[in-house]
């Protein structure tokens, strides 16, 4: 018997990363859920539960990624959840929620940097799922 | 700091006690200060005495007298100098050498008062010191403040800028790989989300151009008489193109015929800004009006838009950088988020002024008011 498909959760604002980000994990197997904003997302999260979530941190709000995060969280604690900026470390904010006390609130399982590549975030992906 | 700490070191009793006596009931109050303020002295016997209470706590200044029964004031200044660098001392001495004066100076002492001292002079020099605080206090919370909103703009910024550079370089990475085999025909639309990607990053830089020439304050080019008409119509005409292609049209009313002195290049900026967001923000077969009309004073140029309109939620964002209202409305449309801002400082230069009125859905006035006495201030 085929195994179903784990399904991701996409949220992002910016039309062209929710394309490619369908793409990239349509190509390596995974059902995708793309939503455009955080009032899209949360209307799907109603609906369905992810296999697992990875969030723009900046949508209508400049803390939607956050707002989405907790929501689902609280919904499903087990679905881990990814949050992804374009903000750089290097001009010093860091959602880094390595800190036992970022994560405390932040809820979300693990930060990237948007500019990641393709194979490693894959393996990120891998890596949360397996747990 | 509305109190503040005067550590008295002095050996002689009747110094300490008049020094409390004199500052317990004296206030200081400029006119440019919002609070009053008044004195708590503590008193120190000895220099050992002295340094135990600035290592315990801070104190605002330090009246030192340089002669003292063990350590000696002058040999206590670079302790206070390390443990407490805000703290403004002043010396106070009956035998005021100039040797001495020249060597507390370069040592870290600000300031001296000869002793004995009458009670006016002693509030004199507290006066000059509170004041001297005070400003050293604004300057450093100004300095602060400023660059703090530098640094959240750069912040802003980047993430502005990279966010089309991931979505490009995304597009290209799926061309290299060919994502979607062969066929060039394929990667058509990725083609043209790029481009329309790279369009809205040059937008972007070119606002930033512009804001960065009017907060140095260099001028492109120099004021001068300029008809506003010519001005209104050619910024018309530079948005018929993107008009006519989603079906709006541009109308000027205008019922007077003034020159205003200005620079060129500003007043454009203001003018293409906001036709820009007029036609931008529209809905297809909507409607830009234009009303331009004068008295004695002032130009009062009106846009007026029959697009989405602006909640009442963000309109008190709606001149900050980097703001943009992310509806489902405005998704599709490309925009730095530093148009309106820009228009702000331009009009704030000129001593204008700009408001908004919008309900959502219906449409939006700007409403620009600009004095006709021309700019005053650069």
């Amino acid at each position: 018997m085929k195994k179903e498909k784990t399904t991701i959760l996409v949220a992002d604002d910016d039309a062209d990363y929710l394309f490619q980000m369908r793409v990239m994990l349509e190509n390596a197997g995974y059902e995708v859920l793309a939503a455009d904003s955080q009032r899209m997302a949360e209307e799907i999260v109603e609906a369905v539960k992810p296999d697992l979530a990875i969030l723009d941190l900046m949508m209508e709000k400049d803390d939607s990624g956050f707002i989405l995060s907790y929501k689902i969280k609280k919904k499903y604690p087990e679905v881990p959840v990814i949050l992804a900026t374009a903000v750089s470390q290097e001009t010093g904010i860091s959602f880094g929620i390595d800190a036992e006390e970022d994560r405390s609130w932040i809820k979300a399982d693990l930060y990237l940097e948007k500019g990641i590549r393709q194979d490693q975030l894959l393996l990120e992906i891998e890596k949360l799922l397996k747990r | 700091m509305n109190k503040l700490k005067v550590l008295v070191v002095d050996d002689e009793p009747g110094i300490r006690s008049g020094v409390s006596r004199i500052l317990s009931r004296f206030t200081v109050d400029y006119p440019f200060m919002d609070e009053q303020i008044s004195f708590e002295v503590l008193e120190a016997e000895t220099g050992e005495i002295g340094l135990d209470i600035i290592d315990r706590e801070p104190v605002d200044v330090v009246l030192l007298d340089n002669k003292l029964p063990g350590v000696q004031g002058i040999d206590m200044l670079e302790t206070i100098r390390k443990k407490q660098p805000d703290a403004f001392i002043t010396m106070i001495t009956s035998h005021a050498s100039l040797d001495v004066a020249v060597k507390a100076t370069s040592i870290g002492a600000h300031d001296f008062v000869p002793k004995p001292f009458t009670p006016q002079e002693l509030k004199s020099s507290l006066e000059n010191i509170t004041k001297h605080l005070f400003l050293k206090k604004m300057t450093r919370q100004l300095q602060k403040e400023g660059k703090q909103i530098r640094f959240q703009f750069l912040q802003v910024l980047s993430h502005e800028l990279k966010a089309p550079i991931n979505a490009i370089e995304g597009y290209l990475n799926m061309i290299v790989n060919k994502q979607f085999g062969d066929n060039i025909s394929d990667y058509q639309e990725i083609t043209e989300r790029s481009l329309e990607r790279l369009k809205g990053m040059r937008g972007l830089i070119m606002d930033l151009l512009d804001l960065t020439r009017f907060e140095t304050g260099k001028n492109p080019s120099e004021p001068q008489e300029i008809d506003i008409r010519l001005l209104a119509q050619s910024a018309i005409d530079l948005h018929k193109p993107q008009a006519i292609q989603n079906d709006i049209s541009i109308r000027l009313h205008i019922d007077c015929d003034v020159c205003i002195y200005g620079v060129p290049d500003e007043l454009e900026i203001i003018f293409n800004n906001l036709l820009s967001n007029a036609v931008k923000y529209n809905k297809p077969n909507g409607k830009v009006d234009l009303y331009i009309s004068c008295d004695d004073a002032a130009v009062t140029i009106v846009f007026r838009d029959t697009g989405m309109g602006i909640p009442e939620s963000e309109m008190s964002n709606l001149f900050k950088e980097f703001f943009r209202i992310k509806t489902e409305e405005t998704k599709g449309i490309q925009g730095s988020g530093l148009g309106l801002s820009i228009v702000k400082k331009i009009v704030d230069i000129y001593r204008g002024t700009i408001e908004v009125e919008s309900t959502p859905g219906l449409g939006s006035v700007f409403t620009v008011q600009l004095p006709l006495s021309g700019k005053t201030t650069k």
